[in-house]
């Protein structure tokens, strides 16, 4: 996997593995042993934990589901990112949008979204999710998830494999962090 | 794979047994297929599953068929197998909008939820049903999917109102109109012989081709 521990600036810019970042991670945990605390910007720590603890609603509806737990699993281990599966909507942050949205699901499914609590995001995962897909004439699925709810991250597929999905948490994160602030 | 006991045996067998029940069997693909009138349908069903020489004790299938262009549009098919004979056997009958199939589920447990499916997407009616509801699609659907005349699209579809804070039901409305393309695949289209092909075509009599020198 070719994801480098980036660490973030006081600024916000993210620095990579080498001198620069040694050096600021250096400067970090000196002042930790000098003064016992640090000071940092408190949007850019409320993003920083938002970004490291995205726990997903787990939304599967068909085959797209199978390669979010893919994601999930062994191999790629979004535990890594914090992305935790969550069983409940008040516990989570995001919810993934895997497969074929129906007509009889979308109301139960705006329902899950209006128990999320704020800030929440949403993932469209696959080509049914985002338009319908192979299903978008059919007379019982709803074109499109934004149709119900709005959605931040569309990922493209059919189904997306667990790469593309990871790459589109890890857009999000990005789009939390240009975007994130204390109150929505 | 096992041995399957000879399905014309079965089926003259049965309508030795049936006589008048059965309008007519025919075996398509090595599979018996009873065409049975409505009226006969639970006697026949109930005979295939208690004879000693049948024991086709499985319902494995109950489904329907839209034929538009029949007096009697619908064809309900029951699909059985008989672990103990090894063998198949596909008994349909024909209905129409009107007219209800007696219900199956007083001999196969299993036929009630299939038979929801069949009303729910056909409209076939079965009479003595326990509980004849629609079963897959949405709530308070109207009309049948499956058959012919219903449109691909449906009648509704389905959006967030934001002002009603819930979700709500629209006339369908399509930014770009199905599609429908008349070309053939490339698989049945193909009507003259792939290249490279023309040796089997030609077989293993025809002298292969030589080349002058």
């Amino acid at each position: 996997m070719g994801i480098e521990p980036m660490v973030q600036a006081p600024g916000g810019a993210l620095i990579p593995p080498g001198a620069d970042q040694d050096a600021l991670l250096n400067n970090v945990t000196q002042t930790m042993m000098d003064k016992g605390f640090v000071v940092a910007q408190l949007d850019n720590l409320v993003n920083w934990a938002r970004t490291g603890s995205l726990w997903p609603m787990t939304f599967g509806l068909a085959c797209c589901a199978v390669e979010m737990m893919h994601a999930y699993v062994s191999r790629y281990d979004l535990d890594r990112f914090g992305v935790v599966p969550r069983p409940s909507p008040r516990q989570s942050d995001v919810i993934i949008v895997a497969g074929t949205l129906t007509n009889k699901m979308a109301p139960a499914f705006r329902k899950v979204y209006d128990q999320m609590a704020e800030p929440r995001y949403v993932i469209s995962m696959g080509s049914c999710a985002n338009g319908g897909g192979y299903y978008h004439y059919s007379y019982s699925v709803v074109r499109g998830c934004d149709r119900v709810v709005p959605v931040d991250i569309y990922v493209p597929g059919c189904p997306p494999t667990a790469e593309a999905l990871i790459y589109g948490i890890l857009q999000l994160q990005k789009k939390i962090r240009r975007t994130g602030t204390l109150w929505r | 794979m096992a041995d399957v006991q000879p399905v014309g045996e079965i089926g003259d067998y049965i309508a030795d047994k049936l006589s008048g029940a059965i309008t007519s069997q025919t075996i398509a693909g090595g599979e018996l297929t009873l065409h049975v009138a409505p009226d006969a349908l639970l006697k026949v069903l109930a005979t295939l599953r208690d004879d000693i020489n049948c024991q086709f004790k499985q319902l494995v299938d109950v489904c329907g068929v839209d034929y538009p262009e029949r007096e009697k549009r619908f064809e309900v098919v029951y699909h059985l197998l008989s672990m103990a004979q090894n063998a198949r056997v596909r008994v349909k009958i024909d209905t129409d909008e009107v007219t209800p199939v007696p219900s199956a589920t007083g001999i196969f447990s299993s036929a009630g939820w299939w038979e929801r499916e069949a009303w729910d997407l056909y409209g076939i009616l079965f009479s003595d049903h326990p509980d004849l509801r629609r079963i897959l699609t949405d709530y308070g659907f109207e009309g049948h999917p499956l058959r012919k005349d219903f449109p691909l699209t449906g009648y509704v579809e389905v959006r967030y109102d934001d002002e009603q804070k819930r979700v709500v039901y629209e006339p369908v409305k399509l930014t770009q109109e199905f599609r429908t393309f008349d070309f053939l695949s490339p698989w049945e289209g193909m009507t003259r012989p792939l290249p490279g092909d023309e040796k089997a075509e030609a077989g293993e009599d025809a002298e292969p081709e030589k080349g002058d020198g």
